[in-house]
């Protein structure tokens, strides 16, 4: 599998991370095409659910990038993020999901060339992982969740 | 069934040079519910927005994606082209091809995929985005300005002209800043206080301008238009409605020896005290932490002294709550201090000193009143050196940054010692001299030239003491980079500006962005320089970055004009984007079942309870209620909620799901 390509969704706040990511593009910095961005409002916003559902529809890694801690647009919503990560991050060797898919972190609006560096350090490590492969697991799951 | 409508733009060639635009609106062309695919050069013009008005109405378009820059350039032009073709402005949607893919990425294959995904991904949102009205709400036409220097002052002179309400609070016991410290200025040589001090009392005297000196912002909540700030006033001790400012207290205070803050440490003051003779207000404050009666519990001399009984030893912080409409953070600078400089001293050498401090020595008004004295023994300097980059473009101090005033004070400051010290020598070490500016680099072509300074291009390695001189010992990189070694009776570093302490917790404060030094974030590097992030709050002056006087005047102006600009319209539209929680038929009525989940999530205490009654009267349901007027959008409560009966407009469920759905299933 030299060829690999992995598929990456980066979940990303509208107000540091994904201006960050267009400070990246004012700046020209390069990074591999691999990610592609959507866009939340705050990353207490982001319903882990979706994480579960993209993995279930294919992808290979994921990106979840907000404020720094104090820096939120709207004072705590990357706490809440936080939090949730970490409880969630004990749930994924349930799933089967190695916790090396997700990388979870923090782009103000002012560090262009961090994002691009987190994208490439991703799309890294997540070549050397492999694809992931198990998404039948959680489509099952995520099935059987809707039918309860 | 969706008509949507996807326009493609090439921005020129920013998008065009990486992405084959054609073969992406020719897939676009082929997704499920896109009516009218087309790619033109530069969409967000004239004949741009003309051709998607049109195709919205010849084709009775039900969503449009425009595939161009970043939505946070151009989104409300776009939003606003659909609104005059009749389409609701929220059915409106971006997609960054410019900043998220074709300025990232080499032209490739890949490449124009990811463009293609990316429109596929927000075709897919559209399809779900429901029409909105946005928001109505009232604006306070009151500002409050944060900063008393100039950039705060010239703020609030001109939106209090424009007749509206200010209020401006420094945390200092005196408005002034930095510019009231300095001695004359670039490239005019005119005194900074008899420019400046006339402005301080139009301020005092402003019949629209509330002064609060020796405050800070405490807290501030909401958003543009209907601010509410909590200001602490500090405690002064001083009753400034009985206090008439004849300063005998100041006299006759025994704690002498503090420090001045006001002369960089190189005078001193009472613990009671007024920072400088021209010192608007002109009324004392207690400092506390140096005050014998507040450490020891015994002296009172100031309250004896005092002819009017103003001293009060019992007042208190007082904390006074704003509602304001607008915000202006002209919160300023500081120096690195030349203790951080480990190879010219770590700040031991009392002869080495900071461009501010020189400016104290050279004032009229300063310690040595305006003559040029070393600290250490008061003698005259024969020699002086100077360093400009003193921490500026310099990574290794962590400031890679040019601080920008440096070159300009740095030649004043020779030129002055010139002046002063007739026969005395001055070196300058530069790394360039960066005299952009109308008469700047006359200005120090005049001191070179007319003043007989000597410039000498290279950096200092070391400076220590021998025999009691300063043992400066430098580079002239101009002349075969030969060591220059100078023994020099006093140092002055150009420090570099740096933000002020407590600048990262102000704006965490007022949730406004900032830079990896600490200095405030504009919205936008070009065309929104006195915005922030957060709408409704406006910069001015060093706070944002280094500059000069007349730079941070204009800046100021600015930030007065888009304040003004706010307080022309009676209210504001707001964002519509906030959360709702469900309603269905009954026997149901909602599917929240009045946990409250959500309510312990919400920042803003937007979400209050809706009790459903029956015809009788009885409560029958408990649910969750979003008050739209308190909720900003961040949607925490939506990925809350267990039983998903909230959620945000904008970013519902159904347009996330879709959209990871979407952008992933490519194939």
């Amino acid at each position: 599998m030299n060829e690999f390509e992995p598929k990456i969704v980066a979940f990303v706040c509208n107000w540091c991370t994904y201006a960050g990511a267009d400070l990246t593009g004012t700046s020209r910095i390069k990074y591999a095409q691999n990610v592609k961005i959507i866009r939340f409002p705050c990353t207490g916003r982001i319903d882990f659910m979706l994480l579960l559902k993209a993995f279930s529809e294919g992808a290979d890694g994921i990106i979840v990038s907000g404020c720094h801690p104090n820096d939120c647009h709207y004072t705590s919503g990357n706490f809440h993020a936080r939090r949730r990560w970490i409880t969630f991050r004990g749930l994924l060797d349930l799933l089967g999901i190695d916790v090396r898919r997700i990388q979870y972190s923090w782009v103000s609006a002012a560090e262009g060339a961090k994002w691009a560096d987190i994208v490439n350090t991703t799309v890294t490590n997540i070549s050397e992982l492999g694809p992931y492969a198990d998404y039948a697991k959680v489509a099952n799951y995520l099935e059987k969740e809707a039918n309860l | 069934m969706s008509k949507i409508g996807v326009f493609i733009c090439h921005c020129g060639e920013n998008i065009s040079a990486t992405v084959d635009v054609e073969k992406v609106a020719e897939v676009a062309g082929t997704l499920d519910g896109v009516e009218y695919s087309t790619h033109y050069k530069y969409m967000c013009s004239d004949p741009g927005q003309s051709l998607i008005k049109q195709t919205i109405k010849e084709k009775g378009l039900t969503g449009v994606v425009v595939a161009a820059c970043s939505p946070r350039m151009h989104e409300p032009t776009f939003r606003k082209a659909c609104a005059e073709a009749g389409l609701n402005p929220y059915l409106c949607e971006m997609a960054n091809l410019r900043e998220h893919c074709s300025w990232v990425h080499e032209k490739s294959d890949a490449t124009t995929q990811k463009a293609s995904d990316i429109v596929r991904t927000l075709v897919e949102k559209v399809k779900h985005n429901k029409p909105l009205q946005s928001i109505k709400v009232p604006i306070t036409k009151k500002a409050l300005v944060i900063g008393g220097g100039i950039a705060g002052i010239q703020a609030s002179l001109d939106i209090a002209n424009a007749g509206h309400q200010v209020v401006l609070v420094e945390k200092d016991p005196s408005i002034g800043g930095h510019m009231s410290q300095l001695s004359e200025t670039f490239p005019t040589l005119d005194c900074s206080q008899c420019i400046l001090t006339p402005r301080m009392v139009e301020v005092a005297q402003h019949p629209n301008i509330t002064m609060m000196t020796y405050s800070e912002l405490e807290k501030l909540e909401g958003s543009i238009g209907n601010f509410k700030a909590t200001i602490r006033k500090k405690a002064k001790s001083v009753d400034e409605k009985m206090c008439t400012g004849c300063g005998l207290c100041t006299t006759k205070c025994p704690n002498k020896k503090i420090p001045s803050e006001f002369n960089t440490g190189l005078g001193t003051r009472t613990a009671i005290y007024v920072p400088f003779p021209q010192a608007v207000p002109n009324k004392p404050v207690i400092d506390k932490a140096n005050c014998t009666y507040y450490q020891k519990g015994k002296c009172k001399i100031c309250e004896k002294t005092c002819p009017t009984g103003a001293i009060c030893f019992d007042q208190e912080d007082e904390f006074v709550e704003l509602e304001v409409g607008a915000i202006v953070v002209a919160t300023g600078f500081n120096v690195m201090e030349t203790s951080e400089f480990a190879e010219y001293g770590y700040g031991k050498y009392k002869d080495v000193i900071n461009g501010l401090q020189f400016e104290r020595l050279a004032s009229a008004s300063g310690p040595t009143l305006g003559e040029i004295r070393r600290p250490s023994d008061g003698k005259i300097p024969e020699k002086i050196v100077f360093i400009a980059c003193a921490g500026s473009r310099d990574p290794a101090k962590g400031k890679p940054y040019c601080s920008k005033i440096c070159c300009m004070y740095t030649a004043k400051h020779a030129m002055l010692y010139q002046h002063k010290v007739h026969g005395g020598h001055s070196y300058v070490f530069y790394m360039d001299i960066r005299a952009a500016g109308k008469n700047y680099d006359e200005f120090t072509r005049r001191a070179i030239v007319e003043d007989e300074v000597n410039y000498i291009r290279g950096r200092v390695s070391r400076v220590y003491e021998e025999n009691g001189k300063l043992i400066v010992k430098g580079v002239d990189t101009l002349l075969n980079a030969k060591p220059v070694e100078i023994e020099a009776d006093m140092v002055v570093l150009a420090t570099a500006g740096v933000a002020n302490p407590g600048s990262e917790e102000l704006a965490q404060r007022m949730h406004i962005s900032y830079d990896a030094y600490n200095f405030f974030s504009e919205a936008h590097p070009k065309l929104k320089p006195v915005e922030t992030n957060t709408v409704g709050i406006f910069l001015a002056g060093a706070c944002q970055a280094p500059k000069d006087i007349p730079e941070t005047v204009s800046q100021a102006s600015g930030a007065a004009a888009k304040v003004a600009i706010l307080f022309s319209q009676d209210e504001l539209s707001r964002d519509p984007a906030i959360a709702v929680v469900n309603r269905c038929a009954p026997p149901l009525f909602s599917t929240c079942v009045g946990c409250f989940m959500c309510a312990t999530a919400c920042p803003y205490n937007a979400i209050g309870e809706e009790l459903i009654k029956n015809r009788n009267g009885e409560v029958i349901k408990r649910v969750a209620k979003v008050n739209p007027g308190l909720c900003q959008g961040c949607g925490t409560c939506v990925a809350f909620c267990r039983s998903k009966s909230i959620d945000i407009d904008g970013y519902t469920n159904e347009q996330m799901y879709s959209e990871v759905m979407a952008l992933l299933n490519n194939d």
